[in-house]
């Protein structure tokens, strides 16, 4: 499959349609695979979405013990498959980009597949179909990249480990690659007994501990 | 509570509660027998979507890539829209009130009671006793009865519309500028503008998807000038940011012009020969200097002449707009100085040149052609033209001795309930309990009534006043057409049946009208009569829809109007040749700038504004029933900057009263430095205690009637360190 997420935080206006689009899914019916933070509402509106960056080499996949996160053939790293998964939430902490979340009630990491069930038929996956601004885009290189002026990365350095993904950051950049502590993950560092924003702890509650 | 009597038990009836999922539950093995396209109930984009139909029940919404304006896209509300549908909330059966709560009523019983009561109102107290108040959230169809069934069906001279606290400032201004009250632009014409003013608008939050246009326009290298006192997304994404004090637009477009003019950029050809008034205008426009405009708006100098600049020297370019310059006593004169900028630089009338206002409700546009407006008749005639109520008399069949004169907007007809002019109401589909300025002012106003009658589909914090509550139906339960913001006529299909002994809104008014002895002038048998008889009654008027057909709307995905006759296409850009005035120019109109009718003081001493967020829709009547939207923004807050915070010692979630001169309430303080620090702003989707509209100036814009939302003044209180709670709605009471 060519066609990939495009991914252009500038155009986030932190709607969470996708969000609520994801819910509609037909193969996880009710539960949603993206996310939508606000970087700093205290200093201004913008909004991140978070999906899977479908890695070239998935960390979730290389710690799972289980071998039950499969990547296939074009190149989708999927959900947990159910009869493998030990509940043990390796792939959890291990991700470098925070997108797997564990369903306690299914007893099941689950995360964004890409709408496989869609995409596969040659359908877009809900949330890039109904994001409003483009913040979210479904497509090929080819196609999405001459329409916009931002720049496509696909590579991103964590400390000492580079990691390359099928998904694109669209930045108003030139840099090749985004390293933590630069470009858009640039962000005011919050003391620890600093508290969060009211309205961010009551949207972002069940992200942030990585169940649902 | 009054007259409402058993508040918390008609809450806990008829909530809001919380719902958030599909009937039957969440599934992966739906068998669909149906896919019906349509278009979103809320906002005026109009968004296309499929409702997937399952046993009868919308069960899931699926992007409709199709229809050009949005191509799949929807926003968390048209995403959730179809959870209406099937809500425990949905009011089943005719309720009447006795003893402070509803009781389950037979039709017969309830259509009986409203007319011997209409009967005995008007024997008791002329026919001007019983006042109308519609929406536009509506079918075009159920607006156009609306204001027959006011005229022919009742005879009163009291009906106005929702559509007063949107876009009549807009209207006005086109009406007086243009001719007409339309956008002037189809939305595809954006992308081709080189920059866009966007003026009042926050159209990432109020109309997400019209933003697919802009950024098509950014793609293509295009800029984006935006004026509001708040660094909305909208602001924060524009190339150049106006952060003016609320009530200053006339100066700061005057500013804006001023530029234009000194630095050469008009268009002179364009002025001499498709405009009138421009000298007169102009002697106006040269005293507002950047530096004086700087000092009214409190926008740096630079920003305006960088504005002036930037608008002026491109060779193509829009102005949008919307409630943040309309909702204010000098809204008409706010919207007329911007188009001053257009006619100015002649950017309009052709492709990526052009004007439009952003119209909030889902048939703003539509609601406001036909007839339902106090002073107006079916295709935007007059009520006080004598030829218009000739014409429409005649195609009628009613009398013209009969045919009232003209009525007064919403607010003035709130004014008369509590004087005792207006005796009994009959409300259809809105919620002046959360959507009028002034709440307390208006629950006397309902408290006053003899009578009242609300139709809708879920109990309202106005219906809860109502002595009966009539069961109408959801959007997907009916059918008709829409127009939308750019002023394309759309088609709304049915998906469903009505649940329990629901009715359609147009059934219901027809049956009034009969037992009232008025059945002759309302034979109609299904929607499609109504919109047939649109047809004839607008042939020949502004607003012609004589040549639109439902077949064209779903053939031509949409037919834009004005559309005289159905082997021509429909008019999608106006003024490409001509005007409409008899003369065919546009009109200058100057203004001097004058300030909010309610300025800051030692007592009050910040600047209150009110406006909308993404995840609510208007009074939030549907919206806030739908748990993921509710759980996106559980409860209003007020924005106050940093600055202003530390002056009160107030912390972010910290709960601060928020006081005018005509109520007060509590909210948690939302501590940003995205608005000035001169100005606080709650979002208005609440109603009761949590409703922003107890703070607001009911003051009147004197030629559109359209309250002051936008800018009075107000104060700000600490509450002994009470941190935030969700008070609205808990999750306790989630409906599983």
């Amino acid at each position: 499959m060519k066609e990939t997420f495009f991914i252009d935080p500038q155009r986030c206006i932190g709607c969470r349609s996708c969000v609520a689009a994801c819910r509609e899914c037909s193969t996880h019916k009710g539960y949603s695979m993206i996310y939508v933070d606000y970087i700093d509402r205290g200093e201004s509106t913008a909004t991140m979405p978070t999906v899977c960056m479908h890695c070239t080499e998935p960390t979730c996949a290389l710690v799972c013990p289980a071998d039950a996160i499969k990547v296939n053939e074009d190149g989708v790293v999927m959900s947990a498959l159910k009869p493998r998964c030990l509940d043990c939430r390796n792939c959890v902490n291990a991700c470098p980009f925070g997108v797997p979340k564990y369903n306690s009630e299914m007893h099941l990491q689950m995360k964004c597949d890409m709408c496989y069930d869609r995409t596969s038929e040659g359908l877009k996956p809900m949330c890039a179909s109904v994001c409003p601004t483009g913040a979210l885009s479904f497509g090929t290189y080819e196609q999405i990249v001459p329409l916009r002026r931002t720049k496509p990365v696909n590579a991103h350095v964590f400390g000492n480990q580079k990691v390359e993904t099928k998904v694109y950051l669209m930045l108003p950049t030139d840099d090749t690659e985004v390293s933590i502590g630069c470009g858009v993950f640039e962000g005011r560092v919050t003391a620890q007994n600093e508290r969060e924003s009211w309205m961010e702890a009551q949207v972002e509650e069940s992200n942030k501990s990585n169940e649902f | 509570m009054g007259k409402v009597g058993k508040f918390q038990e008609i809450v806990d009836a008829f909530g809001p509660h919380l719902h958030d999922e599909p009937k039957g539950g969440w599934s992966a093995n739906r068998e669909i027998e149906a896919i019906v396209p349509t278009h979103c109930p809320y906002c005026a984009v109009q968004c296309g979507m499929n409702l997937l139909v399952e046993k009868g029940s919308v069960v899931g919404v699926e992007p409709r890539y199709d229809f050009p304006v949005n191509e799949g896209r929807l926003c968390p509300k048209g995403v959730t829209a179809y959870l209406q549908t099937h809500h425990p909330d949905r009011l089943h059966y005719p309720l009447i009130k006795r003893k402070g709560m509803f009781e389950r009523a037979t039709w017969e019983e309830a259509l009986n009671l409203i007319v011997s009561k209409f009967k005995e109102s008007q024997e008791k107290h002329g026919k001007d006793s019983i006042g109308v108040y519609s929406g536009s959230s509506l079918t075009t169809e159920k607006t156009y009865l609306m204001g027959k069934f006011a005229r022919a069906g009742l005879g009163t001279r009291y009906i106005d519309y929702n559509g007063r606290l949107c876009m009549v400032s807009a209207a006005a201004g086109n009406n007086k500028a243009f001719g007409v009250d339309r956008a002037a632009n189809p939305w595809s014409d954006i992308p081709f503008a080189d920059v866009l003013m966007i003026a009042g608008a926050n159209c990432a939050e109020t109309f997400p998807v019209l933003n697919k246009f802009l950024w098509e326009q950014r793609d293509n290298g295009g800029v984006w000038i935006v004026i509001d006192p708040r660094e909305t997304p909208t602001a924060r994404q524009g190339d150049l940011h106006l952060q003016l004090k609320p009530g200053t637009d006339v100066a700061l477009a005057n500013g804006i012009l001023n530029v234009i003019v000194n630095e050469g950029l008009i268009d002179e050809e364009f002025i001499r020969t498709r405009t009138n008034d421009w000298e007169a205008t102009k002697q106006i426009i040269l005293k507002y200097t950047p530096e004086v405009a700087a000092g009214i708006t409190g926008v740096p100098a630079e920003k305006i002449v960088k504005a002036g600049k930037v608008y002026g020297r491109a060779k193509t370019g829009m102005i949008l707009h919307a409630r943040g310059i309309e909702h204010h006593s000098h809204g008409v004169n706010n919207v007329l100085s911007y188009i001053n900028i257009v006619l100015a630089t002649g950017k309009i009338g052709s492709r990526g040149r052009g004007y439009g206002t952003i119209t909030g409700q889902g048939n703003g546009q539509g609601g406001r052609e036909h007839g339902q407006k106090a002073d107006q008749l079916p295709g935007q005639r007059s009520m006080l033209n004598p030829e218009h109520r000739k014409h429409i008399c005649g195609i009628w069949g009613l009398p013209e001795e009969e045919l009232p004169q003209a009525g007064v907007s919403v607010v003035e007809m709130f004014d008369k309930m509590r004087e005792g002019e207006i005796r009994t109401l009959l409300s259809l589909c809105n919620n002046v309990m959360v959507s009028l300025p002034d709440t307390n002012k208006v629950r006397e106003s309902l408290e006053s009534l003899d009578f009242y009658v609300h139709i809708d589909f879920f109990m309202s914090e106005s219906a809860r006043y109502a002595d009966v509550v009539l069961p109408g139906t959801s959007w997907c339960e009916d059918e008709g057409v829409t127009t939308n913001g750019e002023g394309r006529v759309l088609k709304i299909n049915k998906a469903i049946e009505p649940p329990a002994e629901a009715k359609p809104d147009w059934w219901i008014i027809r049956e009034i009208a009969h037992r009232m002895g008025r059945g002759k002038y309302f034979g109609f048998q299904t929607p499609r009569d109504l919109f047939e008889e649109i047809r004839v009654t607008s042939k020949g008027g502004t607003a012609d829809y004589a040549g639109i057909t439902w077949e064209r709307i779903e053939k031509e995905n949409g037919v834009f109007w004005p559309c005289p006759c159905e082997d021509k296409p429909g008019t999608e850009r106006l003024f490409e040749e001509r005007f409409y005035h008899p003369d065919g120019r546009a009109k200058f109109h100057g203004f001097e700038f004058a300030p909010a009718a309610e300025t800051p003081d030692d007592e009050y001493p910040l600047i209150f504004t009110s406006g909308r967020i993404v995840h609510q829709y208007l009074s939030g009547n549907q919206t806030r029933r739908i748990g993921f939207l509710v759980k996106q923004c559980p409860e209003p807050y007020v924005e106050i900057h940093p600055d202003t915070a530390a002056r009160y010692g107030i912390t972010d979630g910290e709960r601060v009263r928020v006081r005018s001169r005509r109520g007060s309430g509590e909210f948690p303080a939302l501590v940003v430095k995205t608005i000035r620090p001169d100005t606080i702003f709650i979002p208005y989707h609440w109603g009761e205690t949590q409703a922003a509209n107890q703070i607001t100036n009911p003051v009147l814009d004197p030629i559109s009637k359209i309250p002051e939302y936008k800018a009075c003044a107000a104060q700000i209180e600490k509450l002994s360190g009470e941190r935030s709670v969700v008070t609205q709605i808990t999750q306790s009471e989630v409906v599983k």
